[in-house]
């Protein structure tokens, strides 16, 4: 099992959803989060008061999948998120040990 | 004239309006989220010390009788031998008081014990305020600023701006700064709240200013009421109000856009403030092109002064001494020279042949105002300062002052987050009401 985490832009947030659904993707965890990388933050001026605004909105979203379905889900991601220019994000695969459904204690693939 | 009785009430309820709530929204606005309820509470809280002090002994130190710089502080206490058709004029020079008091709360935000605010507010009234506005209001035979000196000051760039603004500023030199500042992030948390803010202060201010008008009316005479004049006079300080504040927000968006690179809208609600402050004392003595000027000036020097406390390392917090000492300045002195023969002053200025006489007059009086404020605003913040302490502790200040002076919160923001209830809190057991409580 793989958990496929992805930053993307918050405007992008949609079209990446639609892109996902179409490729079969049933559920998700999705945060607010903030951060920067290359797209540095901007700069806010309040009465002649400059300050530097370092950190950039962005959405987290992480998905469980089957091994087989990881290269598939990364690249609706890829596809979608994209838009050209800097701060359209990252996603990332990791392996996942142990998945548990609460409800019904299912284990692993069962519970994906 | 019933007209003028009806318009006097309004006046007043417009200036109280002014600090309740519009003051407590254009500070509040600026305010980081921590620190929202105090600054508002500090208006909230100077409305009620101060207009139950102003009827004790502030109406009779201004307006009782005679005096170099305060008349006869119980000749009238709580309003003996007032006849309650005065009220009004009470009411209304009250809410001048309080608003005096309020404004020097925004170079404090974040770090003021609220109970030193509370201490320090009456007693500044009576020792500042209540003089001041003898001496330039009451223009009784020896009031210093009126009628000696002959400075003129149709609503009170004198006795209400730059008293607060030089009152500010001595308080936050005797504070210090916040924990952080210049260098940590301390910038505004709602400007929505200080645009509403702004708006309203504007539409108050038509009471503080055109309600200033001085006119005989003798209620069991009213066919003594000079129509004429009032209304010629209202009307010149509606327009001048009007006019000085809309050139105030230009000059300090183009002064914003030159330096800094984008027109604000903080820019725009500070404008019309300090266009206001600056027309306040000329409201009467100038013609609208002479409004105009003063409040294009007014706003372009302003939008450039608020930049001096980073340069001078003073933590004047949301800029009262930036928008209310320099606008009053300015307003005070240019009556000098823009003042006509016409208007209320009967005096030309400069720019009108009148020579530098009002000029001269004008300046002093500002001198004397920043002068008299400024020492006994120092006696006295000194005194807090060594006995009840001015500083709020340093972890308070750094966790808000909010939660540290009023147990409070502003805003909750997550509600659901973390519990079950449907906000981030649930009631302690000491205040839900449980059966064996009810017994007990």
């Amino acid at each position: 099992m793989k958990l496929v985490t992805a930053v993307i832009k918050p405007h992008k947030w949609e079209d990446v959803r639609q892109a996902l659904e179409a490729v079969g993707v049933t559920g998700m965890t999705v945060s607010e989060v903030s951060g920067y990388g290359r797209q540095k933050g901007h700069t806010e001026v309040y009465r002649g008061a400059e300050y530097d605004i370092a950190l950039v909105p962005k959405i987290r979203l992480e998905v469980a999948v089957d091994d087989e379905d990881a290269a598939t889900i990364v690249d609706a991601i890829e596809r979608s998120a994209r838009t050209g220019r800097i701060g359209d994000g990252k996603v990332w695969v990791s392996p996942l040990d142990t998945v548990i459904r609460v409800r019904t204690g299912d284990r692993d693939n069962e519970a994906l | 004239m019933d007209g003028y009785y009806a318009f006097m009430l309004i006046a007043t309820a417009l200036v109280l309006m002014m600090t309740v709530p519009a003051l407590a929204l254009f500070y509040g606005g600026m305010t980081r989220s921590k620190s929202v309820l105090n600054m508002m509470m500090m208006s909230y809280v100077a409305a009620a010390i101060v207009g139950i002090l102003y009827v004790a002994i502030g109406w009779s130190m201004g307006w009782s009788g005679d005096g170099t710089f305060f008349a006869d502080p119980f000749a009238m206490a709580w309003l003996k031998d007032v006849e309650p058709t005065f009220y009004i004029g009470v009411m209304f020079q009250m809410t001048f008081a309080i608003i005096t008091c309020a404004l020097i709360s925004g170079a404090v935000a974040d770090r003021m014990k609220f109970s030193a605010w509370v201490l320090f507010i009456p007693v500044w009234a009576v020792i500042v305020y209540f003089p001041l506005a003898h001496m330039v209001f009451s223009c009784s035979e020896s009031a210093l600023i009126c009628t000696r000196i002959g400075a003129q000051d149709y609503a009170g760039g004198t006795a209400v701006h730059i008293n607060a603004g030089v009152a500010a500023l001595v308080l936050v030199l005797l504070l210090g700064k916040r924990i952080g500042w210049p260098k940590d992030k301390m910038r505004p948390h709602n400007l929505t709240l200080t645009m509403l803010g702004a708006g309203m202060l504007w539409f108050g201010w038509y009471g503080f200013n055109v309600g200033s008008i001085v006119i005989g009316y003798d209620p069991t005479d009213p066919s003594a009421f000079e129509l004429e004049r009032f209304v010629a006079e209202t009307g010149r300080t509606f327009a001048n109000t009007t006019l000085a504040t809309m050139a105030a927000i230009l000059g300090w968006l183009l002064i914003e856009r030159l330096m800094h690179g984008k027109a604000t809208s903080l820019g725009a609600a500070s404008g019309i403030v300090a266009g206001l402050v600056a027309i306040t004392p000329a409201a009467g003595a100038v013609d609208i092109e002479g409004a105009v000027a003063i409040g294009a000036i007014a706003g372009a020097v302003c939008a450039w002064a608020v930049g001096l406390k980073f340069r001078l390392g003073y933590d004047d917090s949301l800029d009262v001494v930036g928008v209310h000492l320099v606008g009053g300045i300015i307003g005070t002195v240019l009556i000098g020279v823009f003042s006509t023969a016409d208007g209320a002053g009967g005096i030309d200025g400069l720019l009108y042949g009148g020579g530098l006489g009002s000029l001269g007059d004008q300046s002093l009086g500002v001198l004397v105002a920043v002068l008299y404020s400024g020492i006994l605003t120092a006696v006295i913040a000194l005194a807090i300062k060594y006995t009840l302490g001015l500083r709020l502790d340093e972890d308070d200040e750094v966790g808000g002052i909010d939660l540290a002076e009023h147990g409070e919160s502003a805003y909750d923001l997550h509600p659901g987050s973390f519990s079950s209830g449907g906000s981030t809190g649930v009631l302690a057991k000491s205040t839900v009401r449980t059966e064996e409580g009810a017994q007990a």
